[in-house]
């Protein structure tokens, strides 16, 4: 019974969707440094729309306003050093609220890495993909606090080491025993 | 051995850096390593091989899908490090579509069960990104536990799920919501109510009606959090809920009010000069004060504060336009802003602003500006200026003579590029309003006569109205002879032929005009010693017998050469001016040289002139675009499906036919149907019945002709308007006769509307049903049924309270009867029943913590974990104790 009812619901299409659509990070050249989808997306509606992005935004000037409409939403761009930070949300959401996501997601970068630079966020694409896992979940922001963010990084690190040490005995192991 | 001579991931992103051009080769070079290494059974070489593909595929958009299978053995690896490499791809790169998704069900069940903190999350956190049905449904009782985990990280990504859950699987809510409700109160943590709000605002923003009953916490919320995150999400909630319920809107614009001038965070600030705008309007105190604010903004050095003042201009706009009639200057000059948005924004503004009074001053204004932008903002200032103009049928317009020269002097805008609009409103107005005729003439000649403007190709169009309209009024032009000369100059060979085709056709017109009123005035001259003189005639006196024979020269020269043009179009139009020239000039080279027969030649050339002449000059009224459809098939007529059965009929005359009429194609319906009067007219020999004919089809079927502009000079012409009008009439005079009274001519705007208003209740439905099941489930669980809803909005609260009691001691109870009214709505029902007995009893109560028994429920739903779905189902009711509230708390 319970089945069946959730059967017939699976056929009318809801749209709860999440404040943010998505981030990137695009380098000044244009090169993509970081993507994360939380509403859904196909590989070509992405690579399009990152493509058109960067287009409007790499060419707008430094004096301009941080705010371009696109589809219907908003894509609200930030300019750290070399790199562009975006992200795209509602018509009804907030813009000064996003830039301060953008700002809140710099900073715990910038204390994560020490002085974060675009090498940092190339060479370390998978941490900074972390990072921005402990800030938002389902397109919200879930926390707000720098020091609980870097303190949760911090033990998934330590799990990492913890692991890898595992690991590298482990081959040895099976190194020795191949032998 | 593999991983000895593996490629890492630093490997592949240096090696990308250093690629200059062959990027793409070195891409496809890896990812054959990647798909020899990623079969493995090694699990180190396979989730490096695993995390390689993932970089590739955020960052040069490679395809992934065919790795699903690797990335779910990789999260199943126990190996941390192997395990995040896994979630990671997985999350990046898994649809719902993809095949093996449902794989994934228990590994997640197992690391939402973790008691490792950081898997815990990782699984959540992909579930959050690739939840489906299924996934969904099958996890929502994980999520439920972790909804109440000790640990705050966990508890608080739990709660984030949650808006995936209710999303794909409604269901959940029944489940999950009396949770979420709850932890809306556990201010001892900010960073769970941070995240509940969330979820939240999200919700009530689809839905805002649901989350009425949940008023007084989110007051709360609003009153004490000093958390601007979390006060920026409450007034969103707010913002959709404030219009639903009045009470609600006048208890929360104080501490709105207060928090706006109080805050230092412009985020927060504007979020609540936005709330004030959309949802408070009503409230003048608290507009005037977000007018204050906005003034600040707009300012601001910061650009972004300066867009989003205007933006909040743009909100208050459609109620409080002095707002914005206040910062009128500022607007204006923020046209010429650099950043492109806040141009669009303020042109957006301007256009507000305009009304009957001022709109010639902002037209003005807005041309100036229009003339210095660069020719992408130029045209969208002129398609803003055009379609606000014609609005509603040039509503606004009240001097057509001003609203058509400026039409003349857009169309000379150096990057104007509107062509098409204006050839339409142009043509549109010439033949709505009669009294505008003489300026659009004007207008239209001076831009025909300008050769420099027919190289340019967007105002070809433009040109084409022009010529159309000079040739239809042409007995408005003062000099026709100059007229001709600029619609056969020699630069019209850069016209496409379909523009070229309705300049010979004025042409036509105009030498039909000439040749009429310089035989009239022969005549009249002739009897001008008897007092007979026409007085329309007297102005038109410059045609000399010179300048008609000027004239047929012209035509020898410049149409001659047309009869051989490859254009069907032209071709026939040059050879109707040709045969006519040539049918006249026998006749009328006798009159221009007086001699003694001169008088008799002279009635003959007139009469076939006069012919022309009056087919020219029947009035062309409008057609209604769903004439055709209301016109009865005769009894009798059988419609075939095609025409097939034609060519049979008509045989070889049908080519010939079809050429005329089909001219039509890029133009006017009235250009059509005049020139394919005109050929019927030339071809078929001069039966001086066809204007008459013309005149018997109207007197037949005038309830398919839209009244002519003549007609409509009175107004009691108005029995003429088709039946249909008459229905929409009662709206249609409601909105214009006020306001129009002098010059112009109210007609067809009513046809148009109906034309639309038919299409319109059809796409207001589509909408509606779009989130029913989230948001039923949402109403069940929070109002219990419809019924409930209702009566308690009306009851007192403790009544609903004493009952929710009842029900409350009943649930003991019910884990026996569970089965038996479970899945249907009528356990709900029957409850109140049972109830009723015990409600006497429980009256005392009544005002005692509900949530006490809320909890104490929430105790046994841990431990009958195997019920808690259909628990769920009947729990709800217990919550419509928090709609009463509404009432309670807040007023």
């Amino acid at each position: 019974m319970h089945y069946t009812v959730c059967k017939e619901l699976n056929s009318v299409i809801l749209s709860v969707s999440s404040q943010i659509n998505f981030v990137c990070l695009i380098s000044r050249q244009g090169k993509v440094r970081l993507t994360k989808w939380y509403s859904t997306y196909s590989q070509k509606e992405r690579s399009k729309a990152i493509r058109e992005l960067s287009g409007v935004i790499l060419s707008r000037g430094p004096k301009l306003c941080n705010f371009v409409d696109w589809k219907g939403h908003k894509v609200v761009y930030k300019r750290y050093a070399s790199l562009y930070f975006c992200i795209c949300i509602d018509e009804e959401d907030n813009e000064l609220e996003a830039l301060e996501v953008i700002h809140h997601f710099v900073e715990i970068l910038d204390r994560y890495f020490g002085s974060v630079c675009e090498l940092d966020l190339i060479f370390n694409f998978h941490k900074a993909y972390y990072i921005l896992d402990e800030l938002l979940i389902a397109g919200e922001l879930q926390e707000s606090s720098k020091r609980t963010i870097a303190k949760l990084i911090s033990a998934q690190d330590n799990l990492v080491e913890v692991a890898k040490e595992e690991a590298s005995s482990l081959s040895n192991i099976i190194a020795q025993a191949t032998k | 051995m593999d991983s000895l001579f593996q490629r890492s991931l630093d490997d592949i992103i240096k090696g990308l850096r250093h690629q200059q051009a062959g990027e793409s080769a070195f891409v496809s070079k890896v990812l054959e390593e990647v798909r020899r290494e990623i079969k493995s059974t090694d699990s180190h070489t396979k989730s490096t091989a695993l995390q390689k593909l993932t970089y590739l595929h955020s960052i040069c958009f490679v395809d992934m899908s065919w790795a699903a299978f690797h990335a779910i053995e990789c999260i199943s690896y126990p190996n941390f490090t192997h395990k995040k490499v896994g979630y990671l791809a997985i999350s990046q790169s898994f649809q719902e579509s993809t095949p093996v998704i449902l794989l994934i069900s228990n590994q997640l069940r197992k690391d939402l069960k973790s008691n490792v903190e950081v898997e815990v999350s990782l699984a959540l956190e992909c579930l959050s990104r690739i939840g489906n049905l299924d996934l969904c449904r099958d996890l929502t009782p994980e999520v439920f536990t972790l909804m109440a985990s000790s640990r705050i990280p966990v508890r608080k990504k739990a709660i984030g799920v949650v808006l995936r859950l209710f999303g794909k699987y409604p269901d959940a809510v029944r489940v999950c919501f009396k949770r979420l409700v709850e932890s809306l109160e556990s201010s001892d943590s900010p960073p769970i109510v941070s995240a509940v709000i969330g979820v939240f605002c999200e919700l009530a923003s689809k839905d805002p009606k649901a989350y009425l009953p949940l008023a007084p916490e989110f007051y709360k919320i609003l009153v004490d959090s000093r958390n601007n995150w979390v006060l920026i999400k409450v007034l969103k909630i707010f913002t959709k809920l404030a219009p639903l319920e009045p009470r609600l809107a006048k208890k929360i614009v104080e501490p709105i009010c207060e928090l706006m001038s109080k805050t230092g965070a412009k985020s927060l600030m504007f979020e609540c000069i936005r709330t004030i705008l959309t949802s408070l309007a009503e409230h003048e105190s608290a507009v005037k004060l977000a007018a204050g604010r906005i003034n600040e903004l707009l300012i601001d050095e910061d650009p972004n504060l300066r867009y989003l003042g205007l933006h909040a201009l743009a909100i208050v706009a459609p109620k409080h336009i002095w707002a914005v009639l206040e910062n009128k200057e500022f607007v204006i000059k923020s046209l010429s802003d650099p950043d492109p948005n806040i141009k669009l924004e303020s042109l957006r503004l301007v256009m507000e602003m305009v009304s009957e009074s001022n709109v010639v001053e902002i037209c003005r204004v807005l041309v100036n500006y229009a003339t210095k932008s660069e020719p992408e903002f130029c045209n969208v200032i002129l398609g803003s200026i055009l379609s606000t103009c014609s609005n509603n049928v040039y509503e606004i317009i009240v001097d057509f003579d001003w609203y058509v020269s400026l039409l003349g002097e857009m169309s000379r805008i150096q990057h104007c590029q509107k062509g098409e609009e204006i050839e339409n409103q142009l043509i549109d107005i010439g033949m709505r309003v009669q009294d505008v005729r003489p300026e659009l003439v004007r207008v239209g000649r001076d831009l025909l006569m300008d050769p420099a403007l027919l190289g340019n190709p967007f105002l070809h169009r433009i040109l084409s109205a022009a010529a159309w309209l000079c040739g239809e009024y042409v007995e408005f032009i003062r000099n026709p002879v100059e007229l001709m000369e600029s619609l056969l100059q020699p630069r019209t060979s850069l016209l496409p032929p379909s523009v070229r085709a309705v300049y010979l056709e004025s042409a036509f017109k105009a030498l039909v005009f000439c040749l009429h009123s310089y035989l009239k005035s022969a005549t009249s001259s002739d009897h001008s010693a008897l007092g007979l003189s026409d007085p329309g005639v007297s102005k038109e006196n410059h045609i000399t017998p010179d300048s008609v024979l000027h004239l047929l020269n012209l035509i020898d020269m410049a149409v001659g050469p047309l009869s051989g043009s490859y254009d069907v179009e032209i071709q026939e139009r040059a050879r109707n001016i040709l045969g006519f020239t040539e049918l006249i000039k026998p006749v009328l080279s006798d009159s221009l040289h007086p001699q003694d027969e001169r008088h008799k030649q002279q009635v003959e050339a007139s009469k076939m002139v006069r012919l022309l002449h009056d087919t020219f000059s029947d009035e062309l009224g409008p057609v209604s675009m769903s004439a055709q459809g209301r016109v009865p098939v005769p009894d009798g007529l059988v419609l075939h499906e095609n025409l097939a059965d034609l060519e049979a009929v008509c045989g070889s005359s049908l080519p010939a036919s079809s050429a005329t009429i089909s001219f039509e194609g890029s133009h006017n319906v009235e250009g059509a149907t005049s020139i394919f009067i005109s050929d019927q007219k030339e071809e078929s020999e001069p039966s001086s019945e066809s204007t008459s004919l013309l005149a018997e089809h109207r007197k037949r079927h005038g309830l398919y002709y839209l009244p002519s502009e003549k007609n409509t000079e009175h107004h009691e012409a108005n029995n003429d308007y088709p039946p249909a009008n008459e229905l929409k009439s009662e709206l249609a005079e409601q909105s214009f006769l006020p306001k129009r009274k002098s010059k112009q001519v109210k007609a067809r705007p009513v046809v148009v509307k109906l034309d639309e208003g038919d299409v319109l209740p059809i796409s207001s439905k589509i909408p509606q049903a779009k989130d029913d099941s989230l948001s039923e489930a949402v109403r069940d669980v929070l109002l219990g049924n419809e019924a409930d809803a209702d009566t308690l909005t009306q009851k007192a609260a403790a009544d609903s309270v004493i009952r929710k009691k009842g029900k409350e001691k009943l649930n003991a109870k019910e884990q026996e009867d569970d089965l038996d009214h479970m899945d249907s709505q009528s356990g709900t029902v029957q409850n109140p029943v049972k109830e009723r007995s015990k409600r006497s009893s429980r009256k005392q109560n009544a005002d005692e913590g509900d949530h006490g028994g809320d909890k104490g429920k929430q105790k046994r739903r841990h431990r009958h974990g195997k019920h808690r779905t259909r628990e769920g189902v009947q729990n709800p009711p217990a919550n419509v104790i928090s709609q009463t509230p509404v009432p309670d708390l807040l007023l």
